[in-house]
């Protein structure tokens, strides 16, 4: 526990604004009459849908199943009846629906068969994988990566280090620290089982030490059990954003990750408390991934904090149980203030990776005022996580100097806004960024198609300069052919040069006579045309001494 | 229920560019004073006088540009470069040496490039060597201080300077100021004396009298240390400049302090404070990384050395600034700090 701490460059200290929420336990959101589930709650493929209309479904039962290796399963929050498959909105930054799975509950909450794996230390691997898989399980941090695929690493790398990500960082969000502080044994037990299947020898657990019920909680269950040894908690100091991964392993480990690589490429794997619990309740209780701890917050809430939420829940249920003001309402995000979604529209449902809904008034979230000019003055470049030079990135992305913007390493910005936070002259630079990655992204796809289409073209001309090559090499056998019949025939000297000469002019002659006359010229060009195939005669003769 | 939906960030800290201008020309106010104490009311007038100038030219150029002249005031740039120039000009500068000055920094430095965060090079210094090359007699006669002339006669007061400095405004004939050149100036033009005879036979070097230089320069430190202390800029460039200046200075003055100016002189005996907390820290026309401003500020210093020892121009920050405006951009080239995930700065 008294591991040399690192640090990482930059970063802020924005208005945490976390009490508000921290002031209740954790309750269960009232079971809402339906609930709509998108297919897609994670990265990768979306799952396919194993219901139709009308079917009975269990609490618990998979009603989607992964397509493919990076996708994860879908299950029944609760029991009750798929009404429709449909597009729904969804919770995603483009404001565009998806496919989503609505069932109106039952209110049994009647569960399909479970089956526990109290024992799991005598699984196999690949068996605890597959329960993992099975349990619909994305990472619940933020970006939703299915946990199996992330516990199952490439057999390249080896994994010395798991870090457990309780840093928390973002203003608002809590639902970590009361998971932490509520549910320590299950995220203990949850790690073990990530120990086991890893094989680490080392699990470091980084908490931001503005959370000292939820390290005291977590440092109990360890004491108790006699795992202090191998699992360090590590008190990190508050600073934003010391939970984005890639800082979170540079201060608990000095490692960086390298550009545009993963974790795993200097054998560290980085893993969510709650992703961790969710694994224990998989593996040990049997208990697919059907519910999350929600934060509800901001100003226009009369009654903020934290909930358990089925996945499907409309956010406006929520919003509804814990009181709010809509009058004071001015903006709804899904996520903090820092890195979250601004909804539109209150109807859409909480998925895997919903950690928060702040409902913010005007007055807490003013907008920032009109943009001024850049001044240069380098304060975002201070505060920058990834040592990124942010005011030269925003003048390439806003002069169009893609490349320019590449070598600058725009592609290594996390989006953490510390940069807008700071900048006095107001530019949304993080708009700035997503612009230029999105013009990138444009083109490489755009050079990739026509690299296709090049690729296309250039294949087809092969082939029909080759089809061209054959006709000519025909053509040019018969010709000889022709020719060699009229010399046997004639018997005279047309092998002499000068004669050949002769009467390509003389054909030559023809020809031109034929045009000027406009008439005949089909008659004519034929025979033309044979004399001239004659002319290539010696290079014929020479290509045997040339084999 | 329409809401508010834009992407993140959500929160910003408050405070704007003006915020930052005006902590700039609070940090102005302790050499401002010391100038005014020591040297009359003349540079006090210019400053009115050039920021009436500044705002009425940026004024101007927003309106043709058809922008909202009220919120590109505000930023508060003009203001700046304004007291910048009515600090760095001579307290008896004509009001059309001013005006000639701040108006070509407003207008050509700064907005025929594209306005504030678009120029190139410094406007307040673009300005100054304007009039420099232009007017050399007007600017290089500055005030006798306080200190000297008090034997002689007392300070000029405030309606006498305004007649100085205006002088269609009084109807009398003026009397004459007494004049005399900056420490440095004279020190250049000491000819074939030594350092030592100098200092000795210039009245302008009485211990009295360079003390009033020495406090206006401490007056812009003190500013300039407020605001690093208010982090509207890093210590790094004015550091890097003083740190070269005075590393090049006590080479050559302890090789031979016959001929060379000492550090001190150096250091506070002319624009050398002034150009290192108020125009080198300018972010817009520096380089903008942390070992870039390194690079920008210690070249400024030695440009300076190089100038005042073997140049035409006994003080040489506004040429020196200028010229290592002109590098910045390939210092920010070099001087790419190490992204996170990288081996190096610059990826290929």
């Amino acid at each position: 526990m008294s591991d040399k701490l690192w640090d990482f460059h930059g970063g802020i200290h924005p208005p945490e604004n976390k009490t508000q929420s921290t002031q209740v336990p954790i309750t269960t959101a009232p079971l809402p009459a339906r609930l709509v589930i998108p297919l897609q709650q994670h990265i990768g493929q979306p799952a396919e849908p194993l219901v139709e209309i009308g079917d009975k479904v269990l609490k618990g039962q998979m009603i989607c199943a992964a397509n493919g290796y990076v996708s994860v399963a879908v299950h029944a929050p609760t029991s009750g009846t798929v009404v429709a498959i449909t597009e729904h909105t969804v919770p995603h930054p483009s404001g565009l629906p998806d496919l989503c799975v609505i069932m109106d509950t039952d209110g049994r909450e009647q569960w399909a068969e479970r089956s526990p794996t109290p024992d799991y230390r005598d699984l196999e691997r690949t068996e605890l994988l597959d329960i993992i898989a099975n349990a619909g399980i994305a990472g619940l941090g933020g970006a939703g990566f299915p946990a199996a695929v992330k516990l199952n690493p490439s057999q390249e790398v080896s994994i010395d280090i798991l870090v457990i990500n309780g840093a928390e960082c973002e203003p608002y969000i809590t639902a970590d620290d009361m998971l932490m502080q509520e549910r320590a044994a299950e995220i203990i037990q949850g790690i073990e089982i990530v120990i086991q299947l890893l094989g680490v020898k080392r699990c470091l657990i980084g908490i931001e030490a503005n959370k000292p019920q939820a390290i005291a909680a977590l440092e109990k269950y360890l004491l108790e059990h006699q795992l202090q040894q191998q699992i360090e908690l590590v008190t990190i100091p508050v600073k934003y954003p010391s939970g984005g991964e890639k800082q979170l392993i540079r201060i608990l480990t000095g490692r960086e990750v390298p550009s545009g690589g993963i974790p795993a490429d200097i054998g560290i794997l980085c893993h969510n408390p709650g992703t961790c619990a969710a694994i224990y309740r998989a593996v040990v209780l049997g208990e697919p991934l059907i519910s999350r701890i929600v934060t509800l917050t901001g100003a226009a809430l009369a009654s903020p904090g934290n909930l358990e939420v089925l996945f499907g829940t409309p956010v406006s249920e929520l919003l509804a149980h814990c009181q709010l003001q809509e009058d004071k309402l001015d903006r709804l995000l899904m996520g903090g203030p820092m890195m979250g979604v601004a909804l539109e529209d209150p109807s859409l449902p909480i998925v895997k990776t919903t950690n928060c809904i702040v409902a913010s008034t005007r007055d807490e979230l003013p907008q920032s005022g009109p943009e001024q000019a850049c001044i240069r003055c380098g304060m975002c470049a201070e505060v920058c996580p990834a040592t990124l030079l942010p005011q030269q990135l925003y003048w390439y992305a806003k002069s169009k100097e893609f490349d320019k913007a590449l070598e600058h390493n725009l592609l290594d910005c996390i989006e953490c806004g510390a940069c807008s936070y700071v900048c006095p002259s107001n530019i949304p630079l993080v708009q700035y960024y997503r612009y230029a990655k999105g013009e990138i992204r444009a083109q490489e796809h755009e050079h990739t198609r026509s690299e296709h289409s090049r690729q296309r073209f250039e294949a087809r001309k092969a082939r029909q300069d080759q089809e061209a090559a054959e006709k000519e090499a025909r053509r040019t056998q018969r010709a000889e052919a022709a020719a060699t019949k009229k010399r046997s025939q004639s018997g005279a000297t047309t092998d002499d040069a000068a004669a050949t000469k002769a009467a390509v002019i003389q054909a030559a002659l023809e020809r031109a006579q034929a045009k000027k006359a406009g008439q005949q010229a089909t008659a004519q060009d034929p025979g033309a045309r044979d004399l001239k195939t004659t002319k290539p005669q010696p290079k014929q003769t020479e290509e045997p001494a040339g084999e | 229920m329409a809401l508010l939906r834009i992407t993140s960030p959500h929160l910003t800290r408050s405070g704007n560019t003006g915020h930052v201008m005006f902590l700039v020309v609070l940090a102005t106010l302790p050499g401002l004073t010391m100038l005014t104490y020591y040297f009359g009311w003349g540079n006090l007038i210019n400053v009115v006088w050039a920021t009436l100038i500044a705002l009425t030219c940026e004024a101007l150029v927003m309106l043709l540009r058809k922008r909202p002249v009220g919120f590109y005031l505000g930023d508060g740039s003009a203001v700046v470069t304004a007291l910048l120039l009515g600090l760095a000009l001579p307290p008896l500068a004509p009001w059309w040496l001013t005006l000639v000055a701040v108006s070509f920094a407003i207008i050509a430095a700064k907005h025929l490039y594209g306005g504030l965060g678009q120029n190139p090079f410094n406007p307040a210094m673009v300005g100054y060597a304007l009039v420099l090359i232009s007017f050399p007699i007007e600017m290089t006669s500055w005030l006798a201080p306080k200190a000297l002339v008090t034997d002689i006669q007392p300070v000029m007061s405030f309606s006498e300077t305004l007649y100085h400095i205006f002088p269609f405004l009084s109807a009398e004939p003026l009397v004459d100021a007494i004049t005399m050149a900056t420490p440095l100036d004279a020190f250049k033009h000491k000819g074939a004396l030594m350092a030592e005879e100098f200092w000795s036979q210039e009245p302008i070097l009485s211990p009295r009298s360079w003390a009033a230089w020495q406090f206006v320069s401490l007056g812009y430190l003190l500013g300039g240390a407020y605001l690093i202390y208010r982090k509207v800029f890093t210590w790094h460039a004015p550091v890097a400049m003083l740190g070269a200046l005075l590393a090049m200075s006590l080479i050559f003055w302890s090789y031979d302090p016959s001929s060379f100016a000492s550090p001190q002189m150096h250091l506070l005996g002319g624009a050398t404070m002034l150009g290192a907390f108020f125009i080198v820290t300018d972010p817009v026309t520096s380089a903008t990384s942390v070992r870039g401003r390194i690079y920008f500020g210690a070249g400024i210093g030695i440009l300076i050395y190089l100038i005042r020892t073997w140049g035409k121009y006994p003080d040489a920050v506004a040429f020196a600034v200028l010229l290592m405006n002109f590098a910045a951009p390939l210092i920010d080239n070099y001087t790419q700090p190490r992204t996170y995930g990288h081996q190096s700065g610059r990826s290929s």
